[in-house]
């Protein structure tokens, strides 16, 4: 394996000959280099895409400020290399290396990959295999480098069990320094690999799938998993932070453009709205917000620290931030004439939105999307997302009136029982929301409608879903393109090829570890890139282990079913995801949750955490301590 | 106020291209505190200005820039709280204030002069320098247009010794709107590899003297 200085040597003659060397090439402000001593735990943190995409991933900076800021670990970032780069990397015999410091992946003592989305697998396989590194978990020795693996689509790990040695659940700000503990000290013993897995396995929100067996019944539904290990967990609870902790603000500025030039701001995490196609609303539970004080601190601090020209605050559900009147106020108030974009996403349909973007007005920049989902009152009460076509209309009319001209519609077709008309429906309310701009400013109006399709994701009410087939979402798509052309319409839409690959990884077991691995191998890379992905090379991978990808996302599954992950706990009940799908199908809705719980299953198990994070921070209801309650309780059969 | 700094560019940022170096000086600024002016219009955007561009790949001894202030501040404040947010890669070589009414630096560059380091040798190359130096014409392919380098080479020469482990060669050539040599162009026609050539720009010479 090479070091890092021959590896800089051969990228010398390298870097000329490729697209864009800036990536690959580290040096920007904010990064972090340490002495390469034996005397800490060696991290390298990696996002299976370009850097372009990869500098954005917020998971991704705020793992590697905190785990730079102790004083026994380092880590250093690596992406994906350009097909270009790749192959002369392979030609050179140059291994996949981190920025920072140039050295091969292979030297680390921890890898962690960031997936975010399911068609980053073989990426991912792929980044392995530049390294040096065996992609198999049972081919790994001692001496290699511990592969983690974090990010929503780990909620459901089975697909991945064959390649990650440890999976991270859940958020990674605490559990990361349990694990960095952990390996630190049995890297001191001269203890086997397997007695490291076993440590981990220990840490609340760690799942080590080598630990644990499936089965599958006669029909090829899945049957149950065991713990091979006592000391497993079964099942493995999702890890939260019970108070946000403060901000990441010393943000590495990157020289090239990457596709966010931005400072991200959490202002709150986790959503009560409960819309069920939703599987980020579901798994990142419960709702803990950011206080408006720590917000504008960080802005002013990020700013310091990195000069960017916008500041975005993120969360799934802005409008439902408590103070968010409080916030923007004062952020205008603060920062207009400095030359600085605030970009405000995720707000509510209403008029409220259109007066808070309104008040940004300096700072604001790009246009305005709203996010209706459905057209029909039908599929609106069974995806739980009410918003009737007056308050859209209103909210455009409000938009356009402000003098913006264009407005970007979010739709969804796929969604369960969803008909042609549904999805014609589609069309002719973005023809109304047009017809609304054409009032107030003629032909300068434009409607930009984009189109995803629906794809049921695990832990969701509807996980039981079938997904549409390619036909039926040609046939839709067919419907969408034929009727929104002309002036001031515009259509964005998926390839449903590319939704069938996140639609079997999603809902994928065990056995899918094998295709994942022969469609790597037959070339399947860049799986999220649309001039990228390969169909067929799915296909036969599919035909190559014998599997019928249908299995995965075109049959009816009863509500028995046992899923193959179960045994990952969002600590939301089955029984109320149960709930909750049988209650669409019967268009019936659930408010938001702060209006009324509904008892999904966080509370029960976090109860204690609530307990001792009491106030607004949280969202979901106080939890009165076991004292106060008991008493509470006596004195009412007293006064009976 | 207008500031002109001479700056150097190295080994750190040789891959950064001029658009990326522009959007870095930017953000400098904003790190550094300073009240940088706008443009007017419907985009403002930060008035800075580098004389020439230096393309990707290269490195610049004494690149130049120039930006205005809102306000006036002294010139080592506005230096110190520059080089406390340069990234490694960049350095200040000098900084002074400029007469608002001087004309732009873009229309006073004339030429460049560079050191192109081999990083594999060309044989006979004291031969083919001679050859070029020799020429009346040197037709050159650029982006499919057919054109002469030879009117763009104001001064070619061998530098390196017996001793240095690479090749090297200083080269001045025109730089100005419709007519700009490139070096890379000229490692090809003496028959090596642009690829291979390591280009660092000592200097840009102006029309009449700016310094």
């Amino acid at each position: 394996m090479l070091t890092s200085e021959e590896i800089q040597v051969k990228l010398e003659y390298i870097l000329p000959t490729v697209q864009k060397p800036g990536r690959y090439i580290g040096g920007e402000i904010n990064q972090v280099v340490k002495e390469w001593t034996q005397f800490q735990t060696k991290v390298a943190l990696v996002f299976p895409d370009i850097y372009d995409l990869g500098m954005s991933n917020l998971g991704l900076a705020i793992l590697y400020d905190l785990i730079n800021r102790r004083n026994d670990a380092l880590a250093e970032r690596a992406f994906s290399p350009w097909n270009d780069m790749e192959k002369a990397m392979r030609e050179a015999n140059v291994p996949l290396y981190s920025l920072e410091t140039k050295h091969a992946l292979s030297e680390f003592d921890i890898v962690g990959f960031t997936l975010p989305y399911e068609t980053l697998y073989t990426n991912t396989l792929n980044l392995l295999d530049l390294a040096g590194i065996p992609q198999l978990v049972k081919q790994r020795q001692k001496s290699q480098p511990l592969i983690i693996a974090g990010g929503h689509s780990t909620y459901n790990p089975e697909p991945m069990h064959a390649f990650i040695d440890a999976f991270v659940i859940g958020e990674g700000e605490d559990v990361i320094h349990e694990i960095i503990d952990t390996v630190s000290i049995w890297k001191e013993s001269r203890a086997g690999r397997q007695e490291l897995m076993t440590n981990l396995s220990k840490i609340w929100g760690v799942y080590v799938p080598s630990l644990y067996q499936v089965y599958y019944k006669k029909d090829q539904t899945f049957s149950h998993i065991e713990k091979l290990s006592d000391s497993a967990p079964l099942p493995v609870v999702k890890r939260i932070t019970p108070k946000l902790p403060p901000a990441t603000t010393r943000l590495i500025v990157p020289y090239i453009e990457t596709v966010h030039n931005r400072i991200p701001i959490e202002i709150m995490r986790g959503c009560t709205r409960g819309c069920r196609f939703c599987h980020a609303g579901m798994i990142t539970r419960p709702v803990r917000e950011r206080p408006v004080a720590e917000i504008l601190e960080a802005i002013d601090q990020a700013l310091e620290y990195t000069g960017f020209e916008e500041v975005g605050l993120l969360s799934l559900s802005s409008s439902d931030y408590s103070n968010i009147l409080d916030l923007i106020k004062v952020v205008s108030e603060k920062y207009t004439g400095r030359h600085l974009s605030i970009s405000l996403p995720s707000l509510r349909i209403e008029t409220l939105s259109v007066h808070l973007m309104d008040s940004l007005k300096g700072l604001r920049r790009g246009g305005f999307t709203l996010a209706p989902e459905a057209a029909t009152e039908r599929m609106r009460e069974i995806i739980n997302k009410p918003v009737s076509t007056h308050q859209l209309l209103e909210t455009a009319h409000e938009i356009y009136s402000r003098g913006w001209p264009t407005i970007k519609l979010y739709f969804m077709i796929g969604h369960p029982s969803e008909t042609l008309d549904d999805v014609q429906a589609i069309a002719d309310l973005c023809k109304a929301v047009l017809a609304e701009g054409h009032k107030v400013l003629g032909n300068r109006a434009q409607v930009n409608a984009g189109v995803s399709t629906f794809i049921p994701k695990p832990h969701t009410p509807f996980q039981w879903v079938q997904c549409d087939t390619v036909e039926q979402i040609l046939a839709k798509q067919g419907l969408l393109k034929k009727e929104l052309r002309g002036r001031g319409l515009k259509l964005n839409w998926n390839s449903p090829e590319a939704t069938m690959l996140e639609a079997w990884l999603s809902r994928g077991d065990r056995r899918l570890s094998k295709v994942i691995y022969e469609a790597w191998r037959l070339g399947a890379r860049f799986d999220s890139w649309d001039e990228h992905f390969k169909y067929d090379l799915w296909v036969q991978a599919f035909s190559k282990e014998r599997l019928d990808p249908a299995f995965y996302t075109h049959r009816d599954r009863s509500i028995h079913e046992a899923f193959p992950w179960d045994h990952i706990s969002t600590t939301i009940r089955k029984k109320f995801l149960i709930d909750d799908y049988l209650w669409s199908q019967r268009r019936q809705t659930r408010v938001d949750c702060r209006d009324q719980c509904f008892a999904c299953g966080i509370l029960p198990t976090f109860s204690e955490l609530r307990q001792a994070n009491p106030g607004k921070v949280w969202q979901c209801p106080e939890v009165k301590p076991k004292k106060e309650r008991l008493i509470a309780s006596a004195t009412n059969e007293v006064r009976l | 106020m207008r500031v002109r700094i001479t700056f150097k560019k190295g080994e750190a940022m040789r891959f950064i291209g001029h658009l990326d170096l522009y959007r870095t000086w930017e953000r400098i600024f904003r790190r550094a505190g300073l009240p940088l002016a706008y443009s007017q219009g419907f985009k403002p955007h930060p008035r800075i200005n580098l004389a020439s561009a230096l393309p990707l790949g290269f490195t610049g001894s004494n690149e130049i820039l120039e930006f205005w202030l809102e306000n006036d501040l002294p010139l080592h404040d506005i230096e110190q709280r520059i080089n406390k947010a340069l990234p490694s890669g960049l350095e200040i070589v000098h900084i002074k204030q400029i007469s608002l009414e001087e004309s732009s630096l873009q229309s006073t560059v004339a030429a460049s002069e560079y050191t192109i380091t081999l990083l594999e040798s060309i044989p006979e190359l004291y031969k083919r320098i001679n050859e070029i130096l020799e020429a009346k014409i040197l037709l050159c392919n650029r982006r499919g247009k057919q054109y002469d380098l030879r009117p763009l080479v104001i001064e070619l020469l061998h530098s390196s010794c017996e001793n240095d482990t690479h090749q090297e060669i200083k080269v001045i050539l025109k730089t100005e709107e419709k007519a700009t040599g490139r070096p890379e162009e000229l490692v090809a026609l003496l028959g090596g590899h642009p690829e291979h050539a390591r280009i660092r720009r000592d200097r840009i010479i102006f029309k009449e003297p700016t310094k």
